[in-house]
C-alpha cells in the first residue's frame, strides 16, 4: 500500500538529530521496553507472521504513522492484530477487562522464548525453482499500486536496474502479508541515482531487495 | 525497575498506563507470560548488541579469509564462529568499505535491522527524516553525522526491503597494524556498522 510508511525520497521531514551513540539508550521509558516485550511474546503466538505485523503498522492514517514515535506505531499495529485475529475484543482492550480467558494458545514461558529468539525465523526456501535473472541483468520493477502490503518502494517503481546479486528463493512478503506462504526468487538490484532521482541528483547507487513478481525484464 | 527519568510524583502518562492496562489484559486472558516478557527485554537490553559486530568487523580486519566469507552469508560463519544468531539476523551479508566504495544501510519502509549484530536500531535509524533522505542524498546525511566522504567515492545506500540485512565493514583505521581484535574492536561504533560513520582513529578509542 502507498501508506505513511513508505518514506524514500519524502522531503521536509526535518533534520535527524541523532542523540550521541554513548548517550542513547536501548528504550527512552520503560513503555517502550514493555510494547516491545509484548509485542514479541504476542508474535510467538504464531497467529500472524511479520509481514502481517508491519501491514497492521503501516495501515494507519499516515498523519498518525509520521507523527507517533516509533514505539506507538509497534503498540498501534498490536492491537489493531490482537482484534484482528480475536485474541481480545475491543471492549476487553477499551475497559482493560478480560471476558474469560483464552484458550488453544501455546503461550511461550521464559524458557522458551528464549529458545525463539536464539533460533530466528529463516525466510530462505529450500526450491528448484528456477531464477528468472542472474547478475548483470538489467531489470524494471513493475509499476503496481496493490492496496496491500508490498515491499517494492514506492521510488522505485517503474524505474530500470541492474541485478547486482542473487539472494534465492525466499517468502514472498507481499503474498505472506495476506497469508499466503510462498516462495520467489529475491535480488538486490542496483539503480543509477539518475534514474531514480534525474540527472542532478547528489546521491548514489540504491541497492533494493526486491522478489522476482516486483520485476519485468528490461 | 529502572527509572524512566520522570519525577514519580507526577501521574503517569497515557501511554504508560495503556501499554500497563494492555499488559495486565494480556496476563489475565492468558496470552502472555510475564517471564517471556523479561527474557525479551533483557535480552535485547543486555545480551544482543552492537558489542556483537564490532567483534565481527575486528575478525575480518585480521583475517581476510573471514572477510570473504561473511561477503557471502554472514550469518552461517558468525553463528559459527561467535555463536551470534537468531531473530533478525537471519540473512546477513556483509558489504565492505574500502578505498573507493562506501556503504550505508537504512529501511525505508519499516526499520529493517540487523538485531543479532548490533542489537535494536536506534531512534534516528527508525525516524522519518533519515528513512526519506539517505536514499536521495547520502552526502547530505552523512554530513549531519559529521561524516565526510571523498568526493571521488561511490557511496551505496543499501535499503532492507525483504529479510536480508546489511552489516558495513568499515575501513580499518591508519595506524593499527598489529594491533589484536579485542583492541581493534574497540573502534568499532555502531554508527559505523550502519555506515554513518568511520571507525574511530586510534586516539579515540573507547575504552
Amino acid at each position: 500500500m502507498n501508506g505513511g510508511h513508505d518514506l524514500g525520497g519524502q522531503h521536509g521531514l526535518g533534520p535527524i538529530n541523532a542523540e550521541p551513540e554513548a548517550d542513547e539508550p536501548v528504550f527512552h521509558d520503560d513503555w517502550e521496553r514493555r510494547a516491545f516485550a509484548l509485542t514479541m511474546a504476542c508474535g510467538m503466538l504464531g497467529k500472524w507472521n511479520i509481514d502481517e505485523g508491519r501491514y497492521a503498522r503501516e495501515s494507519q492514517h499516515p498523519v498518525d504513522y509520521i507523527s507517533n514515535t516509533y514505539y506507538e506505531n509497534w503498540l498501534a499495529g498490536l492491537q489493531t492484530l490482537l482484534i484482528e485475529k480475536g485474541m481480545i475484543s475491543a471492549e476487553e482492550l477499551a475497559s482493560g477487562q478480560a471476558q474469560g480467558t483464552a484458550e488453544g494458545y501455546r503461550v511461550p514461558n521464559g524458557e522458551s522464548a528464549r529458545k525463539i529468539l536464539a533460533s530466528g525465523g529463516p525466510t530462505r526456501m529450500e526450491s528448484d525453482m528456477a531464477a528468472a535473472f542472474k547478475e548483470g541483468d538489467r531489470v524494471r520493477v513493475v509499476n503496481a499500486n496493490p492496496l496491500t502490503h508490498t515491499r517494492a518502494p514506492r521510488y522505485t517503481r517503474n524505474h530500470a536496474g541492474t541485478i547486482s546479486r542473487r539472494h534465492g528463493v525466499h517468502v514472498f512478503a507481499d503474498a505472506n502479508a495476506q497469508g499466503r506462504h510462498e516462495g520467489a526468487h529475491l535480488y538486490a538490484v542496483r539503480f543509477e541515482a539518475s534514474e531514480l532521482w534525474g540527472d542532478d541528483s547528489p546521491g548514489g547507487p540504491v541497492y533494493v531487495d526486491l522478489w522476482e513478481p516486483h520485476l519485468t525484464a528490461d | 525497575m529502572p527509572h524512566d527519568g520522570h519525577d514519580h510524583t507526577e501521574p503517569p502518562d497515557d501511554l504508560t498506563l495503556r501499554v500497563k492496562a494492555l499488559e495486565s489484559l494480556l496476563v489475565e486472558k492468558g496470552l502472555v507470560d510475564r517471564d517471556a516478557l523479561d527474557v525479551v527485554i533483557d535480552t535485547y537490553e543486555h545480551k544482543v548488541g552492537p558489542r556483537n559486530g564490532a567483534k565481527v568487523v575486528a575478525r575480518a580486519w585480521t583475517d581476510p579469509d573471514f572477510l570473504a566469507a561473511i561477503k557471502e552469508d554472514c550469518s552461517a560463519v558468525i553463528d559459527r564462529e561467535f555463536g551470534y544468531g537468531g531473530r533478525q539476523g537471519e540473512h546477513i551479508v556483509a558489504v565492505e568499505n574500502t578505498p573507493d566504495v562506501h556503504n550505508v544501510v537504512v529501511c525505508t519502509l519499516c526499520s529493517c535491522y540487523p538485531w543479532t549484530v548490533l542489537g535494536l536500531p536506534p531512534i534516528w535509524y527508525k525516524s522519518a527524516p533519515y528513512r526519506s533522505r539517505v536514499v536521495q542524498d547520502p552526502r547530505g546525511v552523512l554530513a549531519e553525522f559529521g561524516t565526510t566522504i571523498a568526493d571521488h567515492k561511490e557511496i551505496r545506500v543499501w535499503d532492507s526491503t525483504s529479510e536480508m540485512r546489511y552489516l558495513v565493514i568499515p575501513e580499518r583505521p591508519a595506524g593499527t597494524a598489529g594491533w589484536s581484535e579485542e583492541d581493534l574492536a574497540r573502534l568499532v561504533s555502531r554508527n559505523s556498522m550502519v555506515g554513518v560513520e568511520h571507525a574511530a582513529a586510534p586516539d579515540e578509542a573507547q575504552t
